[in-house]
């Protein structure tokens, strides 16, 4: 086995090309578990630990909040982006312990593309892109089309999340995720919800409850034909309550060692009507 | 870096060399088996538990996630590193006056995640007390003598001021 250590993004895509059976390692929290457990046996990694063009924040253009792949959840859940993104600041507080928030980041998040991915859901309620690097080329990705399913994306070998961009939205957003208890769990539902008062709409997202995250764009579309959805308005219960119905309808959960489907469609009624609620008071 | 080469950490203020060593090996494995730190303890493997607590260029990480080998441009400090020579540290010593330690696997990593606290935050509230050994599982104490003794490490402190 081979461990390449890069300092620049660009070591890391030649290498990348030239090992076909490389596997690229940032913070270790998912791929360190694997090999601990002989589940996987590497024969060539990639470190991208000391890549530090991977670990910053920009605003390049107005509007846009672009996070790097490598920035860790501690970092994610303090400024800028607790003020401009905060739903992804509260995603990434409730990640594992500080010790993992230390380590994990966006990047690896979607490397992984677990259903369960914890910033997920707020990436796909704010249509986040994903920038993807080859050696000689760049994409972008909406992360409606990145992941395709249970731990796919559209991410080829020999490319590399370089960073992602959020747009920044004036209204309220928050995340909330039910589990066991609060520190270190794998989240059994979780929901993201962005009020976006210019144009009066509402985004919901669910993860936990389908092979990939999902958008409620039926809830949605009621919820924005039916209701007054600028600042300073106010949502009643009942309509709270049937908004929540009608995201849990849209969520296809499944029964594993985590919970059941049927206490997951509660949760995410719950979870959607409290969020509509918090944003709409 | 191929099976057989050697590579070096930067441990508790000293280069190491690590040899005859599979590169994959997590920091907590290198550690104890080829360093001889055994301190930092192994207990869940997968980040769960925090018995493995070190710190990393001045974060608290769990050393059985890390691929030690690409730790090598990295600053790590273990619980034997916290100190210099045989004398207990304040958190350690209240620990010990306090009775926070039961049968004393967990010891080590809240021993590290504490005196990270307090060196980014030394006057932490209840709240922040409680999230910042969140990642650290004690399954004797309860955590009540945990929060007395990081307590009476603030107030000795704050004395000492």
């Amino acid at each position: 086995m081979a461990v390449i250590v890069a300092k620049e993004l660009n070591t890391a895509l030649a290498a990348l090309r030239e090992h076909h059976d490389a596997r690229l390692i940032q913070g270790g929290t998912d791929l360190m578990v694997e090999i601990n457990f002989n589940h996987v046996k590497p024969t060539t990694m990639i470190s991208l630990r000391d890549v530090a063009s991977l670990r910053t924040i920009r605003r390049d253009q107005p509007g846009t909040l672009s996070i790097g792949s490598g920035v860790p959840y501690s970092v994610i859940e303090g400024e800028p982006v607790l003020s401009d993104i905060p739903a992804l600041a509260q995603a990434a507080r409730t990640v594992g312990s500080p010790q993992i928030r230390a380590a994990g980041s966006l990047g690896g998040n979607l490397g992984t593309c677990s259903p369960a991915g914890d910033t997920l859901p707020v990436m796909f309620a704010l249509d986040a892109m994903i920038h993807l690097n080859t050696l000689d080329s760049t994409r972008v990705v909406s992360i409606h089309d990145f992941m395709t399913g249970v731990k796919r994306s559209v991410r080829q070998h020999d490319e590399i999340i370089t960073s992602i961009d959020f747009p920044i939205i004036n209204g309220w957003q928050g995340y909330s995720k039910v589990g066991v208890r609060n520190a270190m769990v794998i989240s059994v539902a979780s929901a993201c919800l962005v009020a976006d008062h210019e144009n009066a709409s509402v985004r919901l997202a669910l993860g936990s409850v389908g092979p990939t995250i999902i958008r409620c764009r039926e809830a949605e579309a009621w919820l924005k034909s039916s209701q007054d959805l600028s600042a300073g308005q106010s949502i009643s219960l009942e309509v709270a309550n049937e908004f929540g119905r009608r995201a849990a309808g849209e969520s296809s959960p499944i029964d594993d060692h985590r919970s059941t489907a049927q206490y997951r469609r509660h949760a995410i009624s719950v979870l959607a009507s409290r969020l509509l609620r918090k944003a709409y008071p | 870096m191929s099976a057989n080469e050697f590579y070096s950490l930067h441990v508790n203020g000293e280069k190491m060399s690590v040899q005859d060593s599979w590169v994959g090996e997590s920091l907590l494995y290198v550690l104890r088996e080829r360093l001889g730190l055994p301190g930092t303890k192994g207990a869940c493997e997968q980040g769960e538990c925090g018995s493995c607590t070190v710190i990393m260029n001045g974060e608290a990480v769990c050393a059985c996630l890390v691929m030690a080998a690409t730790a090598v441009n990295s600053e790590i400090v273990t619980v034997e590193g916290i100190t210099s020579g045989s004398e207990l540290t304040d958190v350690q010593q209240s620990f010990v006056e306090e009775g926070a330690v039961q049968c004393g696997f967990c010891t080590p990593g809240l021993i590290v995640a504490v005196h990270h606290l307090l060196d980014k935050n030394p006057e932490p509230s209840e709240l922040e007390v409680k999230e910042a050994i969140s990642g650290n599982i004690c399954r004797c104490t309860g955590y009540g003598r945990v929060f007395a003794a990081v307590e009476a490490t603030i107030r000795s402190r704050n004395d000492v001021k």
